[in-house]
């Protein structure tokens, strides 16, 4: 079993694949935890591909990669946030239609460009593509998110409870709607490099749900959140090494995985504990 | 004392309120009644700028936008997501946000005001309970709590008598009572028509403009709510006598 653990761990690139998905594991669920309560996890899945077609240019262009991401996907909320204000569409047409359209431009882009990115690492994560330089990427971004996290928490508390209420006192609710929409794309951008474009979300949403189940605050949703988010990361990339799997459905699989566990055997809401709980006082009648 | 001049709004290609005006001593009750629609929800956002309006609404002679913290609301219990991860303690914690200010963590002086608020509506001993487990009465008295919290000057409820149980109500009646011996003033949205109505000082009867300002023996007459509610009552008046004959 040791052995099992350890010998992936001789290899440089699974040191490294090892350190950024313990960051991921971190990072997206605690970002994640505000999508969920917020009922905007699909939105996560908008941005993850959104920055398809900024990957694509900022290749082409031989910028900074983050850069080109981080415009496109920030440029998907506006889109989103323009059709849904300038007209009658409701917001989940107006997420569908963005999150196809800008996908397919990164793909066209892809080709049009000649990039030599590799869409499959790009939609599915790759964690022989991991690279020193990006765990120091992804702690960087990644501390950055969560300073500002524990600096905001008690605005984005009020704000995600309740909006309304939140600019009724005062509060600058847009700069808080942006603040917070930069630091979920830029959560996934450092998400992607591990689970993929696809399967990003997975890693945002499930383990926040998971703990969603478990625990009645906020903060403790991402306390229990990252360190689910943690576990499903490193049990799915050994997966992902020793069965030859692309990383991301590895950890997407696990994740869910843990998510079922939750839903079953959650002390307060499981489904199995619920009915044991209630078969226990009919027992002690008879 | 609450000042409202020629507020209007428009919304959505039509005037939802038009040149409202009145005025709030402060210790007043104030109870806003009109038919769904008429624009009571969207006269209490307007006053607390949620929505673009055009008019001037001043406190003590200052705009309120300009001193948004001075002003307590409490909003619709369907406005909130109760499955939220928050304790009744954290809710209640929300009203010193603002005077907190950035950066700050809720202090000990903080911490006494959210403790006598939750005391004073009795949920003191439910204070570490998820707020959806609480019964709806229970909820409406932590937005109450939250509400004294601010230490606020005006209060805006909207239609705080829905869905509560007696208990609640006492609370609620008590708490405006002591708001009004404070020199707070209440504005107090209601959607149910009934001698409960009697307990307001005024009674603002709204259906997009401001059809009657007066107390409420004199606001609840038969034309007003004919104005009010239009040519549809008038069957049913004639079958039953209205409840709000008193």
């Amino acid at each position: 079993m040791m052995n099992w653990l350890l010998e992936p761990l001789t290899y440089e690139f699974m040191q490294n694949a090892l350190a950024a998905g313990i960051l991921v594991g971190i990072l997206c669920p605690i970002v994640g935890t505000y999508l969920v309560v917020q009922r905007m996890a699909l939105l996560g899945d908008v941005i993850a591909h959104a920055v398809l077609p900024g990957l694509a240019i900022a290749n082409f262009l031989g910028i900074e990669l983050l850069i080109g991401a981080f415009a496109f996907g920030m440029l998907s909320t506006f889109v989103i946030t323009w059709i849904r204000t300038q007209s009658r569409v409701k917001v989940d047409a107006a997420m569908a239609l963005t999150f196809a359209s800008f996908f397919a431009l990164g793909v066209t882009l892809l080709k049009l460009l000649h990039s030599r990115l590799d869409l499959e690492e790009l939609l599915f994560g790759d964690i022989l593509s991991v690279t020193i330089a990006d765990v120091w990427r992804i702690g960087l971004i990644g501390l950055a998110v969560l300073v500002a996290i524990k600096l905001f928490y008690k605005e984005l508390l009020f704000y995600t409870f309740d909006r309304t209420g939140a600019e009724a006192v005062g509060l600058p609710v847009h700069k808080i709607h942006l603040g917070l929409m930069t630091g979920i794309t830029l959560t996934l951008i450092v998400g992607m490099k591990i689970v993929g474009v696809i399967l990003v979300v997975s890693l945002m949403v499930g383990p926040a749900i998971t703990a969603y189940l478990l625990v009645k605050e906020l903060h403790q949703m991402m306390i229990v959140g990252a360190g689910v988010g943690t576990l499903a990361s490193l049990v799915g990339m050994y997966l992902s090494y020793y069965l030859d799997l692309p990383s991301g459905p590895a950890i997407a699989l696990t994740v869910f995985a843990f998510f079922l566990l939750a839903l079953l055997f959650s002390p307060s809401q499981g489904i199995v504990t619920r009915r044991w709980w209630r078969s226990v006082p009919s027992r002690s009648h008879r | 004392m609450l000042e409202v001049e020629r507020l209007s709004v428009h919304y959505r290609d039509a005037w939802a309120l038009e040149n409202i005006n009145f005025a709030a001593a402060s210790g007043e009750m104030i109870g806003l009644i009109g038919p769904n629609g008429a624009g009571k929800s969207t006269l209490i956002k307007a006053l607390l700028g949620l929505l673009p309006m055009q008019g001037e609404a001043t406190l003590n002679g200052i705009s309120l936008r300009q001193q948004r913290h001075r002003i307590a609301y409490v909003p619709q219990r369907s406005q909130i997501d109760w499955d939220y991860p928050v304790t009744a303690w954290n809710v209640v914690m929300m009203a010193r946000t603002a005077s907190l200010g950035w950066f700050r963590k809720p202090n000990c002086q903080a911490e006494q005001i959210v403790q006598a608020a939750l005391e004073r509506v009795e949920m003191f001993d439910l204070r570490q309970r998820q707020i959806g487990q609480l019964s709806g009465g229970q909820q409406q008295r932590i937005f109450l709590a939250r509400a004294l919290a601010q230490q606020a000057d005006l209060f805006l409820f909207d239609e705080p008598f829905t869905g509560i149980d007696k208990k609640t109500e006492a609370i609620m009646l008590g708490i405006f009572a002591e708001l009004r011996a404070q020199g707070k003033t209440l504005l107090i949205c209601n959607h149910e028509w009934g001698k409960a109505l009697n307990r307001y000082d005024r009674l603002l009867l709204l259906n997009r403009v401001l059809l009657a300002d007066d107390t409420p023996k004199a606001v609840m007459t038969f034309d007003n709510i004919q104005r009010a509610y239009g040519e549809n009552l008038q069957p049913v008046a004639q079958q039953a006598e209205l409840p709000f004959f008193c």
